[in-house]
């Protein structure tokens, strides 16, 4: 599934600034939009997002991975104006967010965007009903109808039964799946998850990641997901975009990233990935030969597929396997030399 | 000071040779300065300030002919007090006098008031709805010895004044916290005001309160709102403050307004630490609720009020020991509701009628109700039966009589030995010393301390104490509050340390403690009188013991701090437990016993003031003689000379605790009262 630039794109950035420090601003836009970092560091100023561009394309899962402190967070708050970003233009839906009025503001967010927090952000006061509900109250949504579609989202996240708890008696787990649910409750246009499942146990966390593909598999939802741990980005993104000290050094597909990392920055992420669990058949294929081989194929697998589930179907014979597009036809063949090379590169 | 600083092997510092130079300086000029300066023994006629004048001044304009256009300030009082007179009214109906019809002895009662079998049976469901059966039969134990001890009617007195002074406080302090909060402007007017309000004795807002709202329990409410906000509206700028940066993100995200976002956000988020500052409060509202007897709360306050100045020890004790059981009931009720507010727990779905909804509320009506018309057979329901009155007014006053004549001559010889050899010394050696020379040296504490910010602050308010009048009396209101703070440490520091290494123990002294300070400030003055009679010792022993809990406290968390890690060390370096306590435990508490040590400073300067009643002759006197002749320039003068007295040790204090930590590479820590 790589990107397709024709895609449309639901969130668009513009070379967006956030600058903290004071006088901020007047040394953005004395230097033409573009300072210097010394100059930056001899006003005090600190660049927590620097020029980013980038598009989110509809029904995508958008992945904005770094480490802490490179302003991931500064810049998911961007996208919304939690944060207000010192310059550059973010249009949501064909409108630029930074130039709508306050009562608009508060439209889109009601109505067009939702967001999971790292720390869940429930109400401790409310239901787990209540708090699923509550972006429907906010917007004045009668109770009975906030509570009938807040029960769908319940039943949708898995929590049937437990509308009637408190955020205190959930496990993490069911807490985030309440947040899930809570943001999902107004059919969000946009999507954001905040390290949604960085607070979690490892093995409670593959299972919301689990989760969280089996609910975007049928919702097709444009989501921004920020994570700093590289395999959770690898696993859930359509398209992933590496962020270091505030700028964005390198946007692609999980394959081409982990394939040629932009730089050493990028590089030492990728190292310990199993590069066979990432890239997909389709990446390694060949033509198909206009003869078939001699020996034949030693079977079928979908251009889709990772490498890693190709592999053990070498095993016994020194043949290539037949790659199969969507509709179930030949396009192409996977050289068993070419899977062994990948294998042996981690 | 001096000879420490070169009477040891350490070498002279700068510093030390600073001190040295300036002690010196001044005890020079304390020997032979007078005839040479005297300006620095007396504040000279032209340097002073009419504070006083200034301020009655002020207050006259207030009265006569401040107004605001379409209505004058006094009819703004007016207003204020009609607001608050009205609700308490219906509430004392209900809780003391009944319902009257007509005025004066004409007057009928249409309804009677709630019998005290009622008023207990509410108070005890609210105990089981909130603690469940053991709260329930403590806060009905409480209330059920007011009524046998016969302080029914003066209780429900107080206990009315306290439902209206809560509410109306508690309110008044979340909204300008949320303004504190929601504007930057706000919180930077706000906090010199709650910084002072927070320091002033409390009997000189009743001084203007006085003027203003004439003397009566509509004065002494608002008082007593006014005196429980400052905690209530800090508290609630803090909590709102500790909220989780996410939570308000989500209010934003879900699209909440400003109104949305405050009410159904934030204060609900924070409704965990908001609770602590409603059970705050209750707990001085009582406090004031008791002081302001002094100008017409009326209830249990007057009782020991009365009492005191009648000097009829049974009838005070009795009063105090009521005070006492309204406190202990109304600070476990109030932490109880606030507990049970904030731990949310799912409730199977409740079905059927009303009674199963509701059967704290259906319980409460049914008994008013039944014993309402119970009452009007049987009058025993109704008001407690004097035949079963108990009194021991008559024993405290045996009791009295029997050690002053058992022990009259040990306790006379207790207290003269005391006052001649320690206190009286101290206070003529205090009172003698030049202001500009102290004022010197508090100059220079402050700038050794922190810096020249402190040494101006510490300046500017020695100066205006000197040159406002009251620099005597304000050197024996520091001689009676040293003695008094130190005799505390003496106490509680050690009480402290040999508490902090048994749990078990520590459980039993934080309990009473706690107990300790939830009790208003007049009740403690009961016991010293009875032994002591009125006096400056008499006023120490209150004034100790009022102020000796957080210095005990302090002590014992700042040793219970001390990591593990360090005492194995030590332990493994051989100490023995003596040097391990004095080498490593109190060394590394120091900060955190100066801070108790801090809180006792500000506790017994508060005392102080109420000790005026037993006849000091410092600042306290002096607000307390401004009170009884409603002269407001002398009172909050003398208030205000208080409430610098209070900041100058704070500052001190807080600076060099602040030090200290640092030069043990400690990180802030909070502290824990």
């Amino acid at each position: 599934m790589t990107a397709n630039p024709a895609r449309k794109a639901t969130l668009s950035l513009r070379s967006v600034w956030k600058l903290f420090g004071e006088g901020a601003g007047a040394v953005l836009r004395d230097t033409g939009g573009n300072p210097p970092p010394d100059l930056l560091r001899e006003h005090a100023i600190v660049a927590a997002v620097r020029d980013v561009s980038l598009d989110v394309h509809e029904g995508e899962c958008f992945v904005i991975m770094g480490l802490s402190g490179s302003g991931k967070s500064t810049l998911v708050r961007c996208m919304s104006r939690l944060i207000e970003p010192t310059a550059g233009e973010i249009v949501f839906n064909g409108e630029n967010l930074l130039s709508v009025s306050p009562q608009r503001l508060i439209e889109i967010r009601r109505h067009q965007m939702g967001m999971v927090f790292q720390h869940f952000a429930l109400l401790p006061h409310l239901s787990v009903l209540a708090n699923v509900a509550f972006p429907l109250e906010v917007q004045g949504v009668n109770r009975v109808e906030r509570e009938k579609r807040a029960r769908e989202m319940i039943e949708l996240v898995g929590l049937g039964g437990r509308e009637g708890f408190y955020p205190r008696e959930l496990s993490g787990g069911q807490q985030q799946r309440v947040g899930i649910a809570r943001s999902l409750a107004v059919e969000p246009g946009v999507w954001f998850l905040d390290e949604p499942f960085s607070a979690l146990d490892p093995l409670i966390r593959r299972e919301m990641q689990d989760e969280f593909m089996r609910l975007q598999a049928v919702l097709k939802k444009s989501i921004v997901f920020i994570t700093h741990d590289f395999d959770e980005a690898i696993r859930v993104a359509d398209r992933i975009a590496i962020m270091k000290d505030g700028a964005v050094v390198q946007i692609g597909s999980p394959e081409h990233i982990v394939m040629a990392p932009a730089d050493d920055y990028v590089a030492e992420f990728t190292r310990n990935v199993s590069k066979s669990k990432v890239v997909r058949v389709s990446a390694l294929m060949k033509p198909l030969p206009k003869r078939a081989p001699a020996g034949g194929y030693a079977g079928d697998i979908d251009a889709g597929a990772r490498i890693a589930d190709a592999a053990p179907l070498f095993l016994g014979a020194s043949k290539p396997l037949r790659v199969t597009g969507a509709d179930g036809k030949p396009i192409g063949r996977l050289e068993q030399s070419d899977v062994v090379k990948l294998m042996m590169q981690g | 000071m001096a000879l420490d600083a070169g009477g040891q092997q350490r070498t002279l510092k700068p510093m030390h040779l600073v001190w040295l130079a300036a002690l010196s300086a001044v005890f020079a000029l304390w020997m032979w300065g007078k005839n040479v300066m005297p300006w620095a023994f007396k504040v000279p006629r032209e340097l002073r300030i009419p504070a006083r004048t200034w301020i009655g001044n002020a207050m006259d304009w207030l009265v006569e002919t401040a107004t605001f256009g379409l209505f004058t300030f006094m009819e703004l009082t007016r207003f204020i007090s009609a607001a608050v007179d009205a609700p308490y009214r219906a509430v004392l109906s209900l809780l003391s006098t009944g319902f009257l019809k007509g005025q004066g002895s004409d007057a009928v009662q249409m309804l009677p008031p709630l019998s005290w079998v009622a008023v207990i049976a509410i108070v005890g469901l609210i105990g089981q709805y909130a603690g469940g059966r053991k709260l329930a039969l403590l806060v009905t134990a409480c209330f059920g010895f007011i009524a046998v001890f016969g302080q029914w009617n003066n209780a429900m007195i107080t206990l009315a004044s306290i439902l209206i002074a809560v509410p109306l406080g508690t309110a008044g302090g979340l909204l300008l916290g949320i303004a504190a909060w929601r504007w930057p402007v706000v919180d930077a007017m706000l906090r010199p005001v709650l910084d002072l309000m927070q320091t002033v004795p409390v009997f000189a807002y009743l001084v203007p309160i006085l003027v203003l709202f004439g003397f009566g329990p509509t004065a002494a409410i608002i008082a007593t709102i006014i005196y429980a906000m400052p905690p209530m509206t800090r508290i609630t700028t803090l909590a709102l403050r500790g909220v989780v940066p996410e939570i308000s993100d989500l209010g934003n995200m879900v699209g909440c307004t400003r109104r949305q976002m405050v009410w159904k956000v934030m204060v609900p988020s924070a409704m965990q630490s908001l609770m602590v500052g409603v059970n705050q409060v209750i707990m001085l509202s009582l406090n004031m609720v008791i002081i302001a007897s002094m100008i017409g709360a009326g209830g249990l306050g007057y009782e020991v009020l009365t009492a005191l100045r009648r000097l009829d020890i049974g009838t005070g004790v009795e009063a105090g020991f009521a005070i006492v059981a309204l406190a202990v009931a109304l600070d476990r009720l109030s932490q109880a509701l606030a507990r049970r507010a904030s731990s949310h727990q799912h409730a199977e779905a409740a079905s059927g009628g009303l009674l199963a909804r509701h059967p704290y509320t259906v319980a409460a009506i049914a008994v008013v109700i039944l014993t309402g018309l119970l009452g009007l057979a049987l009058p025993a329901l109704q008001s407690f039966p004097e035949a079963l009155l108990l009194t021991t007014g008559d024993f405290w006053n045996e009791v009295v009589k029997w050690i002053n004549v058992n022990y009259f001559d040990q306790l006379e010889a207790v207290k003269n030995a005391l006052l001649l050899n320690v206190m009286i010394p101290f206070k003529r050696f205090l009172t003698g010393l030049p202001w500009a020379g102290v004022a010197g040296l508090l100059v220079l504490s402050g700038w050794s301390l922190g810096g020249w910010r402190l040494a101006l602050l510490t300046g500017v308010l020695a100066y205006l104490i000197a040159v406002t009048g009251q620099w005597e009396k304000a050197m024996i209101t520091v001689y009676l509050c040293g003695i008094s703070v130190v005799l505390a440490c003496l106490i509680g520091i050690p009480i402290g340390m040999y508490t902090a290494s048994s749990k078990r123990l520590w459980t039993w002294v934080e309990a009473v403690i706690d107990t300790l300070q939830t009790l208003p400030s007049f009740v403690y003055l009961m016991p010293a009188v009875m032994l002591f009679r009125v006096g400056d010792f008499t006023a120490m022993l209150a004034i100790v013991a009022y102020a000796v809990s957080p210095v005990i406290r302090y002590t014992a968390l700042g040793l219970q701090r001390v990591p593990e890690s360090l005492i194995e060390a030590g332990r493994a370096n051989g100490c023995t437990d003596w040097q391990l306590m004095t080498k490593i435990r109190v060394k590394l508490a120091l900060p955190e016993i100066m801070l108790g040590i801090n809180q006792t400073v500000m506790l017994a300067l508060s005392m102080l003031v109420i000790t005026a009643l037993v006849g000091t002759r410092d600042l306290g006197q002096e607000v307390y003689i401004a009170l009884t002749k409603a002269d407001t320039g002398r009172g909050i003068v003398a208030g205000l000379a208080v409430a610098f007295i209070a900041i100058i040790a704070d500052r001190l204090i807080t600076a060099g605790a602040g030090r200290l930590r640092a030069r043990f590479g400690l990180s802030q820590r909070e502290a824990s009262v």
